[in-house]
């Protein structure tokens, strides 16, 4: 892939490792994420899946420089984020909206100065009333009224709190925002009201989202192409449709006929491939590929080398010895 | 008979606020060997309508009215005695979050062998034997093993067949399962699915299925309730559910999850936000999000009705075309505000 204008974010090689004590004086390495790399086209949803612990989340953050990467390169809109003002810069393009409604907003903030900080971190109005104008606006376009302005988040039911965050990730009016489980902590019918509004929003404003879930119907339903992580890897990449119908890497295929689909034929006839075990500890990530302890089809292969992500046609990239 | 036969139940908690009237008027039956499924959004009342079922309500909330029917002893009222006779033994119940139903100072086996010996006259390598055959059921790898284990060191779905296999340890004719896979990833929530399944072929088991995930509803249930601000919408079979939803809230729920088909069409959510239990509308409570309300809806409750053999509901909307078809007559009040 080149660097074209039609892509707005690239990752190249991004690793990102914690250290964790296990003993006096002896670290150990935890891998959250792996030498993973991909791009994102101005305009599309990329979604991001895995299960807990596979380092989706920690893949978002460290896009955004929220965690330091411990290695790799993130090229947004054909520049390098290297410096502290490249980052100060790129931080008004680029925003996240959090998983929780309630630990991701001040409860002694009112909605106002939530909305408004981006814009006085950032400078971005010249005077009182153009702050105000704004907020206003920003309200208006994820459909909050703005006469509720100056009260509280407790104050707010869980679906609102989220228009709240989606809010203020506006205010510096970004071109990319990282959602992370934006809508797991909501209930089904205010899901709903939230992802459409996403989609809205793509459209009036022309965004660009990485959105990382764990419900996979979800993420199928907002995204154009998807990523499947696996133990801070990635272990497939595809147009969402196309993963759907016809996913290659095991891991994916058994992540997918999982996935309680709501009608009762379909589940009937559904053949769920149920996998062994537990996901291993990031700590003690098995050799090779990470998923070969689970893998119906691992070989002695698989605990030699990881497999690299190639593309094996129309942008289905699957890292993967066996397909 | 029915195995389970729960009729008008009622329960409120008395907060400062006022009367929270968490189930209202609730009545459903489970027969021997069925999976019931009862689905619903936070607040709905489903986890209250389980907890009243086991009487393990925490103060301020009590049973006000109605009753439950185990093989034909009456539960509510029941004495203490009486109750610990049937928890654990008849009836036994799972939650969201295993690790705060297991203690986390006692091993596994300390825990397993306690449940098995307070229900059954097994002295304590009996109960071991017996805690063994019951990990094997519910396919815990080196179950020998995981008896010296504390629950910490287990994962959450590993966590989560424990209990499963210490509520089936006394052979009860029911599991009631609030939530048990909410809090695990897709791959092990098959597996618990798995596992439950097995369990209701081999054991002959009755499931109380609790959860808002409509997918999980569709894999495992016989039949579904659907619940909204403490009264039930809806029952039916799951084909009735899910293919002829006749509430209007059941079909803006199945309107609002993606499905898994290729067309992306847009999502329809329900509008407006849950209800406030503490001030319940005077008519339908879904009424105020409803998009084809009526005006008798914002006045009077709709009765529940049967409309096949399976497949209850109690919406005005169902009301109305029935009596567009000629099929009931209106009474004058209702005919007016008919609109």
């Amino acid at each position: 892939m080149n660097n074209n204008n039609d892509i707005l974010l690239e990752v190249k090689n991004l690793k990102k490792y914690f250290p964790i004590s296990t003993g006096a004086f002896q670290t150990k390495q935890l891998k959250a994420v792996d030498d993973v790399s991909f791009t994102i086209r101005r305009g599309e949803t990329l979604g991001l899946v895995g299960e807990s612990g596979c380092g989706k989340t920690t893949v978002g953050r460290t896009i955004l420089n929220l965690y330091t990467p411990t290695d790799g390169e993130i090229i947004f809109d054909g520049k390098q984020i290297k410096t502290k003002k490249d980052l100060q810069e790129y931080r008004t393009h680029a925003t996240m909206v959090f998983q929780d409604p309630y630990s991701s907003l001040d409860p002694r903030m009112t909605v106002a100065d939530i909305i408004g900080e981006p814009l006085d971190v950032h400078k971005l109005y010249k005077n009182k009333e153009e702050r105000a104008a704004r907020i206003r606006e920003l309200m208006g376009y994820v459909g909050l009224n703005s006469e509720h302005a100056s009260r509280y988040p407790h104050e707010f039911s869980g679906g609102q709190r989220q228009r709240i965050g989606i809010a203020r990730a506006l205010a510096v009016n970004p071109s990319f925002i990282v959602c992370d489980e934006p809508v797991s902590a909501l209930d089904v019918s205010i899901q709903a009201q939230v992802i459409n509004m996403f989609k809205d929003l793509q459209k009036q404003l022309g965004l660009t989202y990485l959105f990382i879930a764990h419900d996979l119907l979800v993420v199928k339903h907002i995204s154009d192409r998807i990523a499947v992580m696996y133990l801070g890897k990635l272990v497939e990449l595809a147009d969402a449709n196309e993963i759907y119908r016809n996913p290659m890497h095991p891991y994916s295929q058994s992540l997918l006929s999982a996935v309680p689909i709501p009608d009762p034929d379909t589940a009937r006839k559904n053949q769920r491939i149920v996998l062994e075990g537990d996901i291993p500890s990031p700590l003690n990530a098995p050799s090779g590929c990470p998923f070969r302890t689970r893998c119906p089809r691992a070989t002695e292969q698989c605990a030699q080398s990881m497999p690299p992500l190639t593309d094996r046609g129309d942008g289905h990239f699957v890292a993967c010895h066996l397909v | 008979m029915a195995l389970l036969e729960v009729n008008n139940l009622r329960t409120s908690f008395f907060t400062q606020a006022g009367e929270v009237r968490a189930v209202n008027d609730v009545s459903f039956s489970l027969d021997r060997g069925k999976v019931l499924g009862i689905v619903g959004e936070s607040g709905s009342g489903k986890s209250v309508t389980a907890y009243s079922i086991m009487q393990i309500l925490t103060h301020p909330g009590r049973i006000v009215g109605g009753s439950v029917k185990f093989d034909g002893q009456e539960l509510v009222g029941a004495s203490k005695e009486e109750m610990r006779k049937i928890r654990g033994k008849k009836i036994s119940i799972i939650f969201q979050d295993p690790m705060t139903s297991l203690n986390p100072v006692y091993t596994i086996g300390n825990q397993m062998r306690e449940a098995i010996m307070l229900h059954t006259k097994r002295n304590k390598k009996q109960a071991t034997e017996r805690a063994l055959e019951l990990l094997r059921m519910v396919n815990v790898n080196e179950p020998e093993k995981r008896l010296k284990q504390y629950p910490h060191e287990l994962s959450g779905g590993m966590r989560q067949r424990v209990m499963i296999a210490m509520a089936i340890a006394c052979e009860p004719d029911i599991l009631i399962a609030d939530e048990p896979t909410t809090a695990l990833d897709v791959t092990i929530q098959a597996q618990i699915l798995e596992v439950m399944q097995n369990l209701q072929k081999e054991l002959g088991l009755a499931i109380i299925m609790i959860t808002h995930d409509l997918g999980v509803i569709a894999q495992l249930c016989d039949e579904v309730i659907v619940m909204y601000a403490g009264k039930i919408c809806e029952r039916g079979t799951a084909d009735d559910i899910f293919y002829q939803p006749l509430h209007e809230y059941t079909k803006g729920l199945l309107a609002s999850i993606p499905g898994a088909d290729d067309d992306d069409k847009p999502l329809v959510p329900i509008a407006g936000t849950p209800v406030d239990l503490l001030n319940l509308p005077q008519g339908c409570f879904f009424a105020p999000r409803c998009k084809n309300a009526m005006k008798i809806c914002l006045r009077k409750y709709p009765q529940m009705c049967q409309f096949t053999e399976t497949h209850h509901s109690s919406c005005w909307m169902n009301i109305k075309e029935a009596a567009d078809e000629g099929l009931v007559t209106l009474t004058e009040g209702e005919e007016s505000a008919n609109e």
